[in-house]
């Protein structure tokens, strides 16, 4: 299914309409090949882009209201008798909600599910911190036995969705932006779980980014090749299991790392890339962006961002004066 | 009139499942054990063993066997007692109890070889998963059913109600909950922590086939059971914690505590005198 499925043009549209709907449109293409798939959702299908799919595989398709503890339970038990599940709502529904039934039924039970977590992240920052996600990487992160992906672009949101699909433990999917999300593939490539992917190679520093933050950390090195500072882009798609070799290279190569994810600064890409580096000796100096262990005032995705220098410019400010020091 | 029989095949085996909680409650020691609310489900469970749940013990993972499943997973000394019966598993292992790395821990273990069907422990969460369980039956046209065992206090976690109002609203009626109500939580009377008044009115509210039965009377548990219905049955039975000794019969001391020797002796003698 993948080589028809994926190519340049469904890469463009999947890109317009952002990583959510793109769900919509993958689960919409498993429906059709997979026999044992069950998607549940809580009160949020159209949220989810599962409008289509409902009406057209109602068997498959299972709407439990708005009580995700319960979603998790019920998935767990369908997963038990051989049903592949993904369930789908907001991210922090998704997650700090179900904390409890995600580490029994998922860590500790291994009952596999995949669980998709819309809108992470600060895109929702005009209805306030109850809906935006910046605790979801830290928080399922200590839990042992899960697998968590925060994809770069919508097609990487459709192979994400496909790997997890193959994944032994239960996967969380962690959509981060809205419509309309910068495209980072322009064609079908290799993805495989706790694999990064190097966009660019570089001389001097590392920057390591996740989700949406993949293009600002590509801005980013834009901006820092004028001034000469030539920056290794990586995807990291995988929170985890981290790819310890990569960040392993890089701590040999470059004297210094930066970190770029919409999450707290706590708990995050940035901690599990630290996690590693202090256990190197002479490990090169760490420069972590994101959010700021702290709920801000509210407002607008863009508005957030430069709030918490989460922009190209802010970012790179910061780091050529760190590297110059 | 259910075959004389069968209820006193019932009734031995639940006298040999408080046998077998005894012995394990003793090789727990100083690590303890959750003692008093195993013994109010002992009737149940022999019911359910005997009569009513199908299994192969040649073959756990038949696919067509009954599920249950322990929500209240403290319980699991009367669980594991049972499972061990029908032979799941040897005498010895009971010994295995709480014993490090051991796969008889004070709270089931997935094992489905051994006849445990999920970890539980975390209160409020069988249930959702028993919900799961049926529904996948429904949709793989299989015709097991889904037992599940819940206790009062274990009525205060939201998400049982979350759990209730799907069962009913998914018309489940391949599920079957069985409540516990021995009216004893860890530190007090329901009524004094938080009340359960009217369970089976707010079962009843929420659309599911209720009976209220006396939880220690095997004929009872045998019919209710039994009975068939269009929608998820829910069976309140009434027990009393502690049930069997007059140490434990309602003296919540014996939610989690440690058994003597001498306890254990004066315990077997009142069991073996047929009280």
């Amino acid at each position: 299914m993948e080589n028809k499925f994926i190519n340049q043009s469904s890469l463009k549209i999947w890109s317009r309409l952002g990583m959510r709907a793109t769900f919509g449109m993958v689960a919409l293409e498993l429906g059709n090949t997979s026999k044992n798939l069950m998607v549940l959702t809580g009160d949020v299908s159209t949220s989810a882009g599962l409008d289509r799919f409902k009406k057209k595989f109602p068997d498959k398709y299972l709407d439990v209201g708005i009580a995700e503890q319960n979603m998790i339970g019920i998935g767990a038990g369908l997963a038990s008798e051989g049903f592949d599940v993904f369930t789908t709502t907001f991210a922090p529904f998704q997650t700090t909600r179900c904390c409890e039934q995600i580490k029994v039924n998922l860590g500790y039970m291994k009952q596999k599910i995949c669980m998709v977590g819309l809108a992470s992240g600060l895109v929702l920052g005009t209805l306030g911190y109850t809906h935006c996600c910046i605790e979801d990487l830290g928080i399922l992160r200590s839990i042992p036995n899960l697998t968590i992906i925060s994809p770069a672009d919508s097609g990487e949101t459709v192979k994400s969705v496909l790997a997890s699909l193959k994944n032994k433990n239960s996967v969380y999917i962690r959509l981060t932006g809205g419509a309309n999300n910068d495209q980072i593939y322009k064609e079908d490539y290799d993805f495989e779980i706790g694999k990064s992917i190097t966009l660019q190679e570089g001389r001097d520093i590392a920057i390591f980014a996740t989700g949406t933050m993949v293009k600002v950390a590509l801005d980013c090195s834009n901006i820092l090749k004028k001034k000469d500072i030539l920056a290794e882009v990586i995807n990291m798609h995988t929170i985890k299991p981290i790819d310890v070799e990569k960040i392993n290279k890089c701590a040999n190569k470059f004297k210094m790392i930066a970190s770029i994810e919409e999450h707290n600064i706590v708990g995050g890409l940035g901690s599990a890339i630290a996690e590693r580096l202090s256990i190197i000796k002479n490990s090169p100096e760490q420069v972590f962006f994101g959010i700021n262990d702290t709920y801000s005032d509210g407002g607008e995705y863009n508005f957030l961002k430069e709030k918490f220098n989460l922009t190209a410019d802010a970012i790179a400010k910061k780091i050529i004066t760190k590297f110059n020091n | 009139m259910k075959d004389n029989n069968e209820i006193s095949k019932i009734k031995k085996l639940a006298k040999q499942i408080r046998i077998n909680i005894l012995k394990m409650s003793l090789v727990a020691g100083a690590s303890s054990s959750h003692f008093g609310g195993a013994l109010s489900t002992v009737e149940i469970l022999a019911t359910l063993y005997n009569s009513v749940l199908k299994f192969d013990v040649k073959k756990p993972l038949w696919n067509e066997r009954d599920r249950f499943i322990l929500s209240k997973g403290h319980g699991c000394l009367g669980f594991y007692s049972v499972l061990c019966e029908m032979g799941y598993f040897n005498k010895e292992d009971l010994n295995l109890f709480e014993k490090n790395g051991s796969f008889l821990l004070g709270h089931p273990v997935i094992n489905k070889k051994k006849g445990i069907e999920f970890s539980n422990g975390s209160l409020g969460m069988g249930l959702s998963l028993a919900v799961g369980v049926a529904i996948a039956g429904k949709k793989n046209k299989k015709n097991y059913k889904v037992f599940v065992l819940i206790g009062d206090g274990e009525c205060n976690e939201g998400s049982i109600w979350e759990a209730a109002m799907s069962a009913a609203h998914f018309k489940l009626n391949n599920l079957t909950a069985i409540i516990d109500n021995n009216s004893l939580q860890q530190t007090g009377s329901n009524e004094e922590i938080m009340s359960t008044k009217n369970l089976p009115e707010k079962w009843k509210s929420f659309n599911w086939d209720v009976k209220k039965i006396d939880g220690h009377n095997v004929e009872h548990i045998l019919n209710s059971l039994k009975s068939t219905s269009e929608r998820p049955k829910l069976i309140v039975a009434k027990t009393i914690k502690g049930k069997g000794f007059n140490f434990s019969e309602n003296n919540n001391d014996w939610h989690h505590k440690i058994m003597s020797k001498t306890q254990y002796e004066e315990a077997l003698l009142e069991l073996e005198n047929g009280k």
